[in-house]
């Protein structure tokens, strides 16, 4: 089965098959338009948002706030946010929260996947429920917080790095992924003398790029993305990461009752700033998200399926 | 049903190569328990070792917070001690008060019918949205194509909702792009993102587009494990392509859809916590006000944590006993469910 699988990936992928009918012209057009909108729907915001960006005072007065169709670009909207401020500050602090915290989670996800990855150890079986438990059983919100705080957390990047720094459904992933090794890839390893950190560090890694690339991204989005902790243990605004005040900017200012009419003719060109502030919250996702993308398929669903 | 059968083994074949050597020799093992645990601990102390790390975070941060919930069984008042050790040492124990004032509480039973509302809206609007779009992915021709919009719808997954709430207000706000046409056109602007009648409508959208990409991943997966013959010898039996997807493509599918039917059914009273609590301002409590939101509401942001707790553990309990219910339902319809084993 796999074998026709890959030959129709290999070859025939492209090529619709003998006893498959032509497609009829409106399911076609349908397709196509379905498809077609749906990527729309993801790029064409991106693009409004980077257009307006980068527009000048004019351009954005005439459009009447968001701009479509650029003319000329000003970078003004980004040289005021790294002149210094909240945005800049935030941006750090992001920064620091994802490099640290990914680095952390996945050494305790990946040391915790191959200890965990030895059917014939001891308290095997009682150390796999102990560590799939919480992902049935979600930390309640107030009892965690009491807990963070009580540990003296608050207003520290800590209480943004520790508490995430295993996701279950990670550990699951690379556990199938290290479970899909070939078994005889480490005991022969271990005969010659290895200790299991160095079987870990020499023989599995090497061989779980992938998984690592995809479970690394996954940490490093969900660092980059932490807001509601922020909002819990985070009450110095100089401390705030960058999600924080992407709220505070674009969506607190969002008030019940912004009547229809009032952003009318003097826009000002805070609107700028705000979409360049959204802007580079996205850029670190863009950028890095196409290299890691191709890997999903192959790294993830080992895991994912098994469950 | 012979299809079924086929994919549910190639499915495990597929997702454990190594199955049945692996359990004989943990069975093997079980018959040997004979060497003493000291010896057997001194042999895998490394194997323990690197479990240690993630045994403590999650010792710290998610066991003890379970452990924590007795707090919904007292008054807690966190002014009693320095720490919340010790304010919790000298609250009183008031037990089932909380969860009496729960039940009398109008708030509680709206957000509790918001979140079901929304939970069975999402069901029908969203559930069965990544599986079409999964079929239709697989059957595109063009693998090039299919890579592109697969890299695109992916994409939005990976945005915060604070990010994915922005785009949205951007486009369809009161200042957003929507309005700004309509504006131009000389029509009356409407703001979807302050209107609590459609809010529904708006979370569902919001979610769709995060992340009916990401939803087709697993569907796609199981897609690509249906043997390609059973199509082919249906066609040669005269069976059309819709035939086909009904007798082949979706009963291929049926175990993956009803195991996340069931996470969905375990999780029916959670509805994306972050979402509505970035919108709950800008449309208001009665349409807005979710279980998780309430929560939040009623414990840390008024410093009422016995009464938030109360209400987190009653949402915790509930959500539990979907879950088993649901596999059970599973296991009588004769899928896997998720904890088979």
């Amino acid at each position: 089965m796999t074998e026709t699988v890959a030959l129709r990936a290999r070859a025939g992928r492209d090529r619709r098959p003998i006893w498959e009918e032509p497609p009829t012209r409106i399911g076609q057009g349908f397709k196509a338009a379905f498809l077609a909108l749906l990527v729309l729907s993801v790029l064409f915001p991106l693009w409004v948002i980077l257009v307006t960006s980068l527009s000048s005072r004019e351009t954005l007065a005439e459009a009447g706030g968001i701009v479509v169709i650029p003319r000329g670009i000003d970078t003004s909207a980004y040289e005021t946010i790294f002149a210094g401020g909240a945005v800049t500050r935030a941006l750090w602090i992001s920064t620091l929260v994802t490099v640290i915290g990914s680095a952390l989670a996945l050494t305790v996800t990946v040391l915790a996947a191959y200890g965990l990855s030895q059917p014939r150890s001891v308290g095997y079986r009682w150390l796999l429920i102990y560590f799939l438990v919480p992902f049935l059983v979600y930390p309640p919100l107030v009892p965690k917080y009491l807990v963070v705080t009580g540990l003296g957390l608050k207003d520290t990047i800590w209480a943004l790095i520790l508490p995430p720094a295993i996701s279950v459904f990670n550990l699951v992933v690379v556990r199938g992924f290290f479970q899909a090794i070939p078994q005889e890839l480490m005991d022969s390893a271990r005969v010659d003398g290895a200790s299991h950190f160095r079987t870990l560090a020499q023989i599995v890694l090497p061989l779980s790029r992938a998984v690592i690339a995809v479970v690394g991204l996954f940490y490093a989005v969900s660092y980059w993305n932490v807001w509601f902790d922020a909002l819990l243990f985070i009450d110095r605004n100089d401390m705030y990461p960058i999600q924080r005040v992407l709220q505070s900017y674009l969506l607190a200012g969002q008030a019940p009752h912004t009547s229809g009419g009032s952003t009318g003719v003097s826009m000002p060109p805070t609107e700028a700033i705000k979409m360049a502030v959204v802007v580079l919250t996205v850029a670190p996702i863009v950028a890095v998200y196409p290299f890691i993308q191709r890997h999903f398929i192959k790294g993830v669903l080992i895991g994912a399926v098994k469950g | 049903m012979t299809t079924r059968d086929t994919t549910v083994a190639a499915g495990s074949d597929r997702t454990r190569p190594d199955g049945p050597t692996r359990a004989g020799r943990s069975r093997r093992s079980a018959r040997r328990r004979r060497v003493p645990l000291r010896t057997r601990i001194a042999r895998d102390w490394q194997l323990l070792a690197m479990v240690t790390p993630g045994f403590l975070i999650l010792l710290v941060f998610s066991y003890l917070p379970i452990l924590g919930n007795v707090i919904a069984f007292q008054d807690y008042n966190p002014y009693l001690g320095d720490n919340p050790l010790q304010a919790f040492a000298r609250s009183n124990w008031i037990g089932f008060g909380q969860f009496q004032l729960l039940f009398e509480d109008s708030a509680f039973w709206e957000a509790f019918r918001n979140t079901l509302a929304i939970t069975a809206f999402q069901l029908v609007f969203f559930f069965p949205l990544p599986i079409f779009l999964a079929i239709m992915l697989h059957n595109l021709l063009s693998s090039r194509w299919r890579g592109f919009v697969q890299t695109v719808v992916y994409l939005p997954h990976f945005f915060s909702w604070v990010l994915v709430v922005s785009f949205f207000v951007a486009m369809l706000g009161g200042a957003g792009l929507l309005a700004q046409t309509m504006r131009e056109a000389g029509m009356q602007p409407w703001n979807v993102m302050t209107n609590p009648d459609t809010f529904i409508i708006l979370v569902t959208a919001e979610a769709v587009w995060k992340d009916v990409g990401w939803g087709t991943i697993v569907f796609l997966a199981a897609l690509s494990t249906i043997d390609t013959s059973l199509y082919e010898a249906a066609a040669a039996d005269g069976a059309g392509r819709w035939r086909r997807l009904w007798h082949i493509t979706l009963p291929g599918l049926r175990p993956v859809i009803v195991l996340l039917l069931i996470l969905r059914l375990g999780d029916a009273l959670s509805v994306g916590f972050e979402q509505f609590l970035l919108q709950r301002d800008a449309v208001g409590r009665q349409a807005a006000e979710v279980l998780d939101t309430f929560v939040y509401h009623f414990s840390i942001a008024t410093g009422n944590y016995g009464y938030g707790a109360a209400a987190g553990l009653f949402k915790a309990a509930i959500g539990l006993g979907l879950i088993l219910a649901a596999n059970r339902v599973a296991h009588l319809l004769g899928e896997r469910g998720i904890y088979s084993k």
